[in-house]
């Protein structure tokens, strides 16, 4: 790790300046920024900790949204009552990552901000244009079994290994964002971006930029919801797929219908054109595949990660199948009914 | 620190509490909390396995929650309480599940013991595992190379109370 200036930050005002430091970086959690650090790939010249900033609310609004502060551990989220009865979804799926002492320490802004576990941007010996612009990417003709099949470019062929940003892509969630300019609030699905020709580029977050809150429609999809996640060993471990479904069921017929994928692409994978294709169709395995199709379209496969194509297919069809029978794949029993 | 509106220094004077025992150092600020545990405060019970959150040996108690010791760092927790394995014990009587991992042999070589009992102690306070397969999935940050983990889940499951 190398050596650097330590800040705390006294409030987000506070923070927001400390930025303009280019070399700055802040750290809350600090679980893949302090990894990346003794790695060599992030050189921090300061770091500024916002760990004692009072952002650590969850509340509800007059809407019926709910507002999560950015500093919430991602452990204390999933564990919330309102977060258990509302969004099972985004419970779920967070007790899907990583472990509980890791999920005792990241908070829910840091989560959003993780970055890639591509196996070529931690190697420091290895061209990665992630880590370092314009010098080519080794997974692409590489070890890419974990690579992303949607969304990649010529340049990038990374994923983002969140399993909550998946959820809260399904959910319809907003980032609230503070920063020189003021605040504003994006789409968690236009927060992360596709590589492109600009793979360094993780997020939208601008320059000075904070996250603050994470803000949850009041559409919960309590009652029919899955969160699958299919990795090479059964816990503490990156997706190879995993699927985020909720429906709003009439009857057997779908009113309502969410649909993300992990672990496919430089971003939450969300398809609305899938989504509508399910809306006002029978829950059946039929309609499922077929919204799959959708969902999928357009994926390009390198040597070794052919096989997510199918995976991803079938993951889809099995989690609807969980969420119109109101059977949650469980995160401790591992049997996927 | 106390209320310094943002302090830059080389060494930075942190206040610990760790098994009851108040202390002070002068930390450069890239010093994690394992090293300043090990190195600093002579607490080598927690040990380095990976050093990069991947394998839980190094798992401590920071204000009662248990964390990767060497994915913190000690500057951010100025003024907490820290409990490791050396801190479990009370008054010469062994905590439940040190007897428990005894009782049930839940170990070979021991290295990655210290975390899995600072983590197992987390658990219980956490009170979210009710069977074996729940403290399967939520021990799960914790490796062991020896592969002990059905005597761990049993030690465990003893110290909970569970036949």
């Amino acid at each position: 790790m190398n050596n650097f200036q330590y800040a705390r930050a006294t409030d987000v005002a506070d923070a927001i300046r400390l930025l303009a430091d280019p070399g700055a970086k802040l750290i809350a959690g600090g679980t893949n920024l302090i990894d990346l650090m003794k790695e060599n790939v992030e050189r921090p010249t300061r770091l500024i900790d916002i760990s004692r900033l009072p952002l650590r609310k969850v509340e509800e609004t007059a809407d019926g949204s709910l507002r999560i502060g950015a500093l919430v551990p991602n452990s204390d989220l999933a564990y919330h009552p309102l977060i258990e009865q509302r969004y099972p979804l985004l419970a779920s799926a967070i007790l899907a990552g990583a472990s509980a002492q890791l999920r005792n320490m990241a908070s829910v802004g840091g989560n959003l901000m993780q970055r890639t576990r591509c196996a070529y941007f931690y190697d420091t010996a290895t061209p990665c244009n992630k880590r370092h612009p314009g010098s080519g990417c080794s997974a692409m003709d590489g070890l890419n079994r974990n690579h992303a099949i949607l969304g990649t470019s010529a340049s990038c062929i990374a994923t983002n290994p969140s399993d909550m940003s998946v959820a809260l892509a399904a959910l319809g969630a907003l980032v609230h964002i503070a920063g020189p300019s003021g605040e504003r609030a994006v789409a968690v699905t236009d927060f992360h971006r596709l590589p492109g020709d600009k793979p360094h580029v993780d997020t939208s977050l601008g320059t000075g930029e904070i996250i603050t809150a994470i803000e949850l429609p009041p559409r919960g999809f309590a009652q029919n919801y899955s969160y699958l996640k299919i990795r090479d060993r059964m816990s503490y471990a990156f997706a190879l797929v995993s699927v985020a479904a909720a429906l709003e069921l009439e009857g057997n017929a779908i009113s309502g219908a969410r649909l993300a994928l992990g672990g496919v692409a430089h971003k939450p994978w969300r398809s609305l054109e899938a989504e509508a294709a399910l809306r006002g169709q029978a829950a059946t395995p039929d309609h499922f595949s077929h919204a799959a199709d959708l969902l999928l379209q357009g994926a390009t496969t390198r040597s070794h990660n052919g096989f997510k194509v199918e995976l991803a297919r079938r993951a889809i069809v099995r989690t609807l199948t969980q969420a119109t029978n109101a059977t949650p794949q469980s995160q401790a029993h591992k049997k996927i009914a | 620190m106390g209320d310094v509106t943002h302090q830059i220094s080389e060494r930075i004077p942190i206040h610990l509490v760790v098994n009851g025992v108040s202390h002070t150092l002068d930390l450069v600020p890239w010093t994690t909390l394992l090293d300043a545990l090990r190195d600093h405060l002579a607490l080598s019970g927690t040990k380095k396995g990976c050093d990069h959150g991947q394998c839980g040996a190094c798992t401590v108690l920071v204000d009662g929650r248990r964390v990767n010791s060497c994915l913190t760092l000690a500057v951010m927790k100025d003024g907490a309480e820290i409990t490791t394995i050396e801190g479990l014990a009370t008054d010469g009587a062994l905590h439940p599940l040190q007897q428990a991992f005894i009782d049930h042999d839940a170990f070979q070589c021991g290295y990655c013991t210290p975390g899995q009992i600072c983590s197992a102690a987390g658990l219980l306070v956490e009170g979210r595992a009710r069977d074996a397969d729940e403290i399967r999935e939520l021990m799960s940050g914790n490796l062991c190379r020896c592969g002990a983990y059905p005597n761990i889940v049993a030690a465990i499951q003893q110290a909970m109370g569970q036949p």
